[in-house]
């Protein structure tokens, strides 16, 4: 049996590690579904970089490609060292919102504020999950998790509004409740240039349903339709709802690689 | 041949250059600048890659991604920053990674007095790191070796596939003197792997080097951190694969001591006492050997160049007739550790410590120091 995605990936590590119901195979099946769409016959022109955390896993060794896995939070600038190198490739982060908003925030915003020509795709299932379900800061306010057992009392954070402000050339927002709108926006993201930013929102079956209240990964997926709605994402979360689409700024600014390349 | 009149952080990004390499990362710290001033003037022209990384980790991290995309690469830092990139040198030693971190160091802990000279990142170099692992040291005393031992680092660390630090010190790195330039400097590239070959982390040799490929180049090659098998696949609980890997990494650097060798010796052939010192100390210190062999006293200099994996079995030998070994350090005592696991009594073993100031030892006092164990 033989399924359309077959040739990006690697039989022998299948079936993935994700818990069932897990978002991350949606995403990754977002993401490969839209190459394909792109002329990809393989991902031979592709680099991996992710970092650590569940979502860190969906390219390494998922993807019958190149991928560097490396340290919680340092995908950003290790991307950006391939890159500069070799600027003929198309360099993809996969990571979570511990390991880009929280550790590996800072590396982001100074990526979108170079414009770096990367791909960053940040699947936010609001909780961190390899570890446990701690809290993260992208968990919403009041949120009961295994770190915050008397409620958030932080507020999150508004990756996509960030981003944009530090200088992204292309910001999105997708859900994995979603996934033919999330295939699409990673279809933009790959046609776009300079620094890219597609995040995912997601579930974590085996800790943010204890958050939701939910009991199987299908009441979850529902759950989450709630918490996000499609309107102008530069306009914020409101009233508990993240808004979902996509925005770039006016104009083009130059690419972080192709101003390095100038100097010679 | 007409020498340079160079400074040894200009030496040491020349010797960089030299060698090859063509991606530099850093983050600004005193005493390092020149060595990032230096890259961003050049490298930009001879068709390399300069960033000004947003800290530490970011420039260690892109010099990562550099080298796993085909380039010779280079960041240079000092202590405080040394720290930071301690967890990404860590990864570097596990999946392979060759590159080279200059560490001039200066006096600490914490920013200390950040101006000044010191040697107290000498045990951080070997031992800063989570986990089991070793990588090589390279410790220059002059703008001649910092040029030359940078460049030696590029092709240790490609030859063995490994991180490699150059552990300079403010003096050294600050004082300008003649500098001639060598021929063939440039490293060789890490051994890369024929079409269709697939084990980049393992090796049939207890301490072998696998073969590197560059990202890009069509081998699907798997980099992690975690415990890999030799083709790349997570093995996170198997205790043979683990220590399988381990073994062979730390193999790969200790079983080549011998080739790695590089002490300058300065004294009699079996010194009665016997001076261990790197770096700026040292230069001290030979002048001290000097004078003491003038009044006849039967003394040396050993300082070893490539400092880890650290020449033990020579210092051994050439402290078997010695009644004392003095080891001479800007610190409260790093190396003296490592000298005093090799020498047996009744042979002793002293330290002379400064710290503060960034004052040099005196020659007079390394004489003194002498006297006092003869």
């Amino acid at each position: 049996m033989t399924h359309p995605l077959d040739p990006y990936l690697r039989p022998e590590t299948l079936p993935t590690p994700f818990c069932p119901g897990c978002g991350c195979g949606i995403v990754a099946s977002a993401f490969l579904r839209a190459a394909r769409e792109l002329g990809h016959s393989d991902l031979s022109g592709f680099v991996f970089v992710s970092g650590i955390g569940c979502s860190s896993w969906i390219p390494s060794p998922h993807f019958k490609a190149d991928s560097i896995h490396i340290l919680h939070g340092r995908s950003i600038p290790t991307a950006m060292g391939v890159k500069a190198v070799r600027p003929e490739l198309e360099v993809v982060v996969f990571g979570g919102d511990g390991d880009l908003a929280s550790i590996g925030l800072g590396h982001l915003v100074h990526a979108a504020r170079r414009n770096l020509e990367v791909l960053v795709i940040m699947v936010n299932n609001m909780v961190y999950g390899m570890t446990g379900g701690q809290l993260a800061p992208t968990t919403p306010r009041g949120a009961v998790t295994a770190t915050s057992p008397y409620g958030n009392p932080e507020s999150p954070i508004d990756m996509v509004r960030t981003l944009a402000a530090a200088g992204a050339s292309y910001v999105a927002r997708g859900c994995v409740a979603y996934p033919r709108h999330l295939e699409k926006l990673m279809l933009e993201a790959l046609q776009a240039s300079g620094f890219r930013f597609v995040e995912a929102v997601s579930t974590c079956t085996t800790h943010f349903q204890l958050m939701l209240g939910t009991k199987s990964p299908v009441e979850a997926l529902k759950k989450l339709r709630e918490l996000v709605e499609f309107r102008d994402v530069m306009q914020g979360p409101r009233e508990g709802r993240l808004p979902l689409g996509s925005w770039r700024p006016p104009g083009r600014r130059p690419g972080f690689v192709e101003s390095l390349r100038g100097l010679r | 041949m007409k020498p340079r009149f160079m400074q040894g952080n200009e030496a040491c990004a020349e010797g960089a250059i030299l060698a090859g390499c063509k991606f530099f990362a850093g983050y600004p710290i005193t005493p390092q600048s020149e060595i990032m001033r230096y890259m961003a003037e050049k490298l930009p022209k001879l068709g390399g890659v300069y960033i000004q990384a947003e800290d530490e980790i970011a420039a260690i991290c892109s010099v990562i991604g550099a080298s796993w995309a085909g380039a010779k690469a280079m960041t240079a830092t000092s202590g405080p920053g040394f720290s930071l990139m301690q967890e990404a040198l860590s990864y570097a030693v596990m999946t392979e990674t060759p590159l080279v971190v200059v560490d001039v160091q200066r006096l600490g802990p914490s920013t200390g007095q950040a101006t000044k000279c010191g040697q107290g990142d000498i045990m951080q170099s070997r031992w800063g790191r989570h986990g089991d692992q070793t990588l090589v040291v390279l410790a220059p005393y002059s703008p001649q070796e910092m040029l030359e031992l940078t460049a030696r680092a590029f092709s240790i660390a490609c030859k063995l596939r490994t991180p490699v630090i150059v552990l300079s010190d403010e003096t050294v790195a600050h004082m300008r003197e003649e500098v001639y330039i060598p021929e063939g400097l440039e490293a060789p590239e890490p051994p890369r792997p024929k079409p269709g070959e697939a084990e980049f982390f393992g090796s049939r040799e207890p301490a072998g080097v696998p073969p590197m490929p560059r990202v890009g180049d069509g081998f699907n090659v798997m980099v992690t951190g975690s415990t890999h098998d030799s083709r790349g696949y997570r093995k996170t609980a198997d205790p043979q694969v683990h220590r399988r890997l381990v073994t062979r990494i730390v193999a790969k650097i200790e079983s080549r001591e011998p080739e790695l060798r590089d002490i300058d010796y300065y004294g009699v052939e079996s010194p009665e006492l016997l001076l261990v010192a790197v770096g700026s100390a040292a230069r001290s210190v030979k002048e001290a050997v000097r004078r003491l062999l003038s009044r006849g006293v039967r003394a040396a200099l050993f300082r070893p160049r490539t400092l880890f994996p650290f020449p033990a079995s020579t210092l051994s030998q050439l402290a078997e007739e010695a009644k004392a070994v003095l080891v001479v350090e800007l610190n409260l005592g790093q190396l003296i550790e490592e000298v005093r696991k090799h020498i047996k009594p009744p042979c002793r073993v002293e330290g002379l410590n400064k710290i503060g100031g960034g004052e040099p030892i005196a020659p007079s006092e390394v004489e003194k120091a002498a006297a006092r164990l003869l």
